[in-house]
Formats: structure tokens, C-alpha cells, sequence
């Protein structure tokens, strides 16, 4: 080996080892391999639900509805129609990840700048605060139903919906990390150091930030997945027959008595989901302080 | 010899809701090459905002007035861009409080790299090569290993000689230390004292040290300025200072602070009776009239200016005997 890769090696010693120790920590965590497992096994029977499905998800079989779970051929039952509700777990799973992620994404995108902006230049503070006083006391269901009324109902714009409602929270915890971080004495040392407001904001402020960004886009994703069920409740997100979780919980609900297991399988896939998001990001979170005791 | 650091009446007053507070008024001082400026005065008395005007760290409701040279530079006024360069390569400044003055999330060894990266333009190899070399320049052992530490992982004493390192790390020209050794205790402070008159002496900083602490200063200092209620109230060579205070308020400071054997009598420390005053206005008189054992009638009716000798002080009736401290 030549020197010059050994004097490179140690110098990227710092970046590589600080990687290295994040995915030590989570891969020594069994509560969060546990939450990792969860969440690939749903975001595989999603992505793959076209081949792993064992029935189409939308075709009915009226003479074997109400079919109770372990019925040869219907591991999980069917529904009123008929519907396997395994097949439609698995199609509801891909709409709901697919809101839940996009409704984060779009609140991460247009919050945590307009959040670091706010906290860091005081003079659009009060500008950008307004503003998210005023969507907060927007009802968020109206703004759905408008927003359907102009682009249409579907699941995107569903998620766009909860996506700006989510929106002002981000603000509020970035602007009060911003502003909590901007008065430590390392952002001061940044500045004499002849730092522009760029560099302090994205060297500084962001990965300081950072835990807490995460903390609020864990809790995001389930609240944007009961968002979602709520929207196509009102017929505005996922269009029937196709389905999302929320919709199968909210369908099921005519018949709860008469095949309880067309409800409690949904609501159990939700609640799986949202405990394993909750439970990654936590652990995310305590891995990336680098203050947390080591293992 | 011209000054590196040349202040000249320098005034800073902050916007309140109570109107207009000086907290600055007409300060001037200068710092040669390799000098260094010990800044001494109560609580309150504008040490650090003289500091800070210097550093160009006051918030926006203060209004700066007057003069800073640096280097030939006047930064008072000066565009971004101009501030901009010369902070981080000419002037450094050091924190109170070493807790809170490194990123919590980078390495003590990637902070300092990214200094020497962006200022000095050095490369990855050779900017990790100078961070190890300056943690050893501060005395921190086996620096080839602290310089992956977090700072959570280092004592407030190491922290405040990775600040230094990192404050040094661009050869600045002035280095500001704000009351470095306050936080820290007392055998962690003379570590530190150590270090800062290592710097002086082989890289020939000059530093402005702001302390309480007339210890601090008769360690370090060449030259001591005593500011009171945001004046300058008495400047000499350090020896002379401490030899033949002239202001009754140096006086005072010196007879309120312990000094070694002094004690064997039990005798109780002398304080200055009442508080700094907080000046809306600067009045025509004296502002330490109200406290001072010595005052006048003049003092109470006109303000003293600075004398015009190596050993400056501005009082209407100076203490010439010599004094028992």
C-alpha cells in the first residue's frame, strides 16, 4: 500500500468511523432490528405485491365472502365481496407507504428550510410564522376537499394534503432547535471564524438539528397513514376498489360483527407499521447522538 | 511601533425599550506585536461588548461608534466581505464557557480540519497532519487519538485547548480571549494560562485577555486596562499597575482580591461597596463618584478624561502615595 492511501485512510478515519458506529449501534439494538425487520418485510410484500399476492386484489368472489381466516386458499379470510384480504393488505400497504412517505418528504422539504430560516434571520421570523399560524388554523379537511376540487381525487394529492398540514410543525421544531442552537457559543466561534450564514446554517444548525427532524418525520409517516385512511374515508384519496389500509379499516367497519377479522387485520398492519416507524426513528436518533453512551 | 490592534474611541450603545444604553462609551486602547492587553473590571462594566465589537458578534440593536484598526484595517463599518476574510485569519476570539463553544456533533479533529481547509486552503492530508500538530501545540496528550473524539469526550479543560488550538489554527494575528480560564478550575486554569503564553512567545500573537481575575492578569498581561460603566478608566504597564494603582477604583479592585500570604492575618477582603451603575446616558460626572472613599465636588460635576502618560488614568484626585493592597 502506498503511503499516500495510508495518510488517506486515517485522514477519512473520522467520517468513516462516525458511520460505522451509527450502524454498530443499531445493529446492536434488538428493539430496533426488530422495527428494521418490520418495515422491510412491509416495504417488500408492497413493492412486490403484483407477484406475492395470492389473489388480484380487487376481484370479488361473492359466493365466498365473510370466509374466516385459514379458509384453504384465504390465509387472512375475505371480505363482504368476497376480496382476499392478504392481497388487499399488501396493495393497501404500497398506497400507504407511499402517502405516508410522500407526505413527510413534502413537509421535510418545504418546512426545515423555511423552520432554519425562520429561527436564524429574525426579520422574516414573524413573515414565516404567520404564515404557519394561518395553515394551522386552516382545517385540514377543507383544505383536502379544495385541493381534490382542483387537482382531482387521488392519492397524490391526498398525500400533498397531509403533506401541508404537516407542514407547520416541522417549522415550529426546526425554528425552536434553530433558535435554541443559534445562541451556543460554537455558532458565535463559526461566525468570528468569518462564517457565512450558509455554512453556519448547514454545517451548524442542520446536524444539530438533525435528531430532532428525525424524531418529528418518525411520528409523521403513521399520523400521514391515518391521515390517508381519514381522506379516503370522504372518498377523497385512494378511488375504490382499489385499496389503501385505511380504507379496508373504514369498509369493514358495516360488517365488524359478522367478519371482525376483515377490520382487525388492517388495523393490526397499521399498528405494526407505526409502532416499527416510531421505534426506527427513536433508535435512529439515539445512534446518530454521538453523546449517547457507548455499547 | 504600529499597533496591530489599534481601538479609538470606540462607543457601543444598545437600543432598549427603555431607551438608549451605553454600555461602551469612547474606549480606546491599542495592542502592539506579541502584546498582551488584559482588559480587567467588574461585571457589567462593557469588558466583553468592547470584545465583542471587536469580534463583530453584537446583536443588532447595538450601535457601534468609533474606531478598530486591525492591522491597518478599520473594521467598523467595513463591508461583510471585508469582515468576513479578515475574521478567522486575523482575529480569533476564545469562549467563556468551553461546554458550549465546539459543535456537540463533529469530531475535535474535523472541526479544526474544516478550519484549516476553508481558511488556509490546505488538503485533507495535510490539514489532518496540522490538526494534530496544534492539539499537541495546546498540550493535549496523544493527540493522534483525541483528534477523533467528540467533544462531550473531553474534560472543559481539554475542550477550551481544542478551542484554542482551533482559534490558533490560522496564525491569527489578535486573539480574543474572553475570560478563558473563568469556567475551569484552579490547576486547569494555570494549564491553559500556560498554553496562552506559549502561543505569545513562539507564534507572537498578540492577545486581548478580558478577566475579573487580577491573578489571571499578573500571570499574562503586559499591560492592564481597567474599565469601569463602559470607560477606561486607568491603563499602565502591568508592573506599574500593580505597584502604584492611581484609581481609586483599581485600588479597590486590588484590595478586593485574595493574593497569596495575605491571608495569615485572617483579615477580611476589602469589597466596593454598591454596584456598577447601568447608564441610559453618560452623565457629567465621574460615574464611580458615588462609590469612591476619595470623591470630590468635582466629581460629582464633571467627568474625568484620561491623562496623557504611559500610566493614563482619569480621576479629579488620583492616588499618588503609595498603598497598602
Amino acid at each position: 500500500m502506498a503511503v499516500a492511501d495510508v495518510t488517506d485512510a486515517l485522514t477519512a478515519a473520522p467520517l468513516r468511523s462516525n458511520r460505522r458506529r451509527v450502524v454498530r449501534r443499531i445493529l446492536h439494538n434488538p428493539l430496533a432490528l426488530t422495527g428494521l425487520a418490520v418495515l422491510a418485510i412491509a416495504v417488500i410484500l408492497a413493492v412486490f405485491a403484483n407477484w406475492l399476492a395470492p389473489h388480484e386484489p380487487t376481484q370479488t368472489h361473492l359466493d365466498r365472502a365473510f370466509a374466516p381466516p385459514g379458509t384453504a386458499g384465504y390465509l387472512l379470510g375475505t371480505d363482504d365481496l368476497g376480496r382476499d384480504v392478504l392481497s388487499r393488505i399488501m396493495f393497501g400497504l404500497r398506497a400507504s407507504l407511499h402517502v405516508g412517505v410522500l407526505a413527510v418528504a413534502f413537509s421535510l422539504v418545504v418546512g426545515v428550510p423555511l423552520g432554519l430560516i425562520a429561527g436564524y434571520f429574525r426579520t422574516v421570523d414573524a413573515l414565516i410564522s404567520r404564515l404557519t399560524d394561518l395553515v394551522l388554523a386552516f382545517p385540514f379537511l377543507i383544505l383536502a376537499v379544495g385541493l381534490a376540487a382542483i387537482r382531482g381525487a387521488s392519492l397524490g394529492n391526498a398525500a400533498i394534503a397531509i403533506g401541508i398540514a404537516q407542514i407547520p410543525g416541522m417549522i415550529r421544531i426546526v425554528r425552536s432547535e434553530t433558535l435554541r442552537i443559534k445562541s451556543l457559543d460554537f455558532v458565535a466561534a463559526a461566525i468570528v471564524e468569518g462564517a457565512s450564514d450558509a455554512w453556519v446554517l448547514g454545517r451548524h444548525i442542520f446536524p444539530n438539528a438533525g435528531s430532532a427532524i428525525i424524531v418529528q418525520a418518525t411520528v409523521g409517516i403513521p399520523a400521514a397513514i391515518l391521515g390517508e385512511a381519514v381522506l379516503s374515508f370522504l372518498g377523497l384519496g385512494i378511488q375504490p376498489p382499489a385499496p389503501s389500509l385505511g380504507t379496508m379499516l373504514a369498509d369493514a367497519q358495516q360488517f365488524a360483527s359478522r367478519a371482525p377479522w376483515a377490520a382487525v387485520m388492517p388495523g393490526v398492519a397499521i399498528m405494526l407499521l407505526t409502532l416499527a416507524f416510531n421505534i426506527v426513528g427513536d433508535s435512529l436518533r439515539d445512534a446518530l447522538d454521538p453523546k449517547a453512551s457507548r455499547r | 511601533m504600529k499597533p496591530v490592534l489599534a481601538v479609538k474611541d470606540l462607543s457601543v450603545t444598545f437600543r432598549t425599550e427603555d431607551g438608549p444604553l451605553s454600555a461602551v462609551d469612547r474606549v480606546s486602547f491599542d495592542v502592539g506585536d506579541g502584546e498582551v492587553l488584559a482588559v480587567v473590571g467588574e461585571s457589567g462594566c462593557g469588558k466583553s461588548v468592547t470584545a465583542m465589537s471587536i469580534a463583530g458578534l453584537l446583536p443588532r440593536t447595538a450601535t457601534v461608534d468609533g474606531s478598530v484598526e486591525l492591522d491597518g484595517t478599520e473594521l467598523i463599518g467595513a463591508d461583510k466581505r471585508t469582515l468576513r476574510s479578515i475574521r478567522g485569519r486575523e482575529v480569533a476570539y476564545i469562549f467563556q464557557e468551553p461546554m458550549t463553544s465546539l459543535n456537540p456533533v463533529f469530531t475535535v479533529g474535523h472541526q479544526i480540519i474544516e478550519v484549516l481547509r476553508t481558511h488556509i486552503g490546505l488538503n485533507r492530508q495535510a490539514a489532518h497532519a496540522r490538526a494534530i500538530e496544534l492539539l499537541k501545540l495546546v498540550g493535549i496528550p496523544s493527540a493522534e487519538r483525541r483528534v477523533g473524539d467528540y467533544p462531550h469526550q473531553l474534560s472543559g479543560g481539554m475542550r477550551q485547548r481544542v478551542m484554542i488550538a482551533m482559534a490558533v489554527a490560522c496564525d491569527p494575528k489578535v486573539l480574543i480571549a474572553d475570560e478563558p480560564t473563568t469556567a475551569l478550575d484552579v490547576t486547569i486554569q494555570a494549564g491553559i494560562l500556560d498554553v496562552l503564553r506559549g502561543l505569545r512567545e513562539r507564534l507572537g500573537t498578540s492577545i486581548v485577555l478580558i478577566t475579573h481575575d487580577l491573578g489571571v492578569v499578573a500571570d499574562l498581561a503586559d499591560r492592564v486596562a481597567v474599565m469601569y460603566a463602559g470607560r477606561v478608566v486607568e491603563t499602565a504597564d502591568v508592573h506599574d499597575l500593580f505597584a502604584h494603582p492611581e484609581h481609586p477604583y483599581t485600588v479597590g479592585l486590588l484590595r478586593a482580591s485574595p493574593a497569596a500570604g495575605r491571608h495569615a492575618d485572617a483579615q477580611r477582603l476589602n469589597e466596593i461597596p454598591g454596584l456598577v451603575p447601568v447608564l441610559t446616558e453618560q452623565p457629567d460626572a465621574c460615574t464611580f463618584a458615588d462609590r469612591c472613599p476619595r470623591a470630590l465636588d468635582t466629581c460629582t460635576s464633571s467627568q474625568p478624561q484620561l491623562t496623557d502618560r504611559p500610566h493614563r488614568v482619569a480621576c479629579w484626585n488620583p492616588v499618588r502615595e503609595p498603598v497598602e493592597v
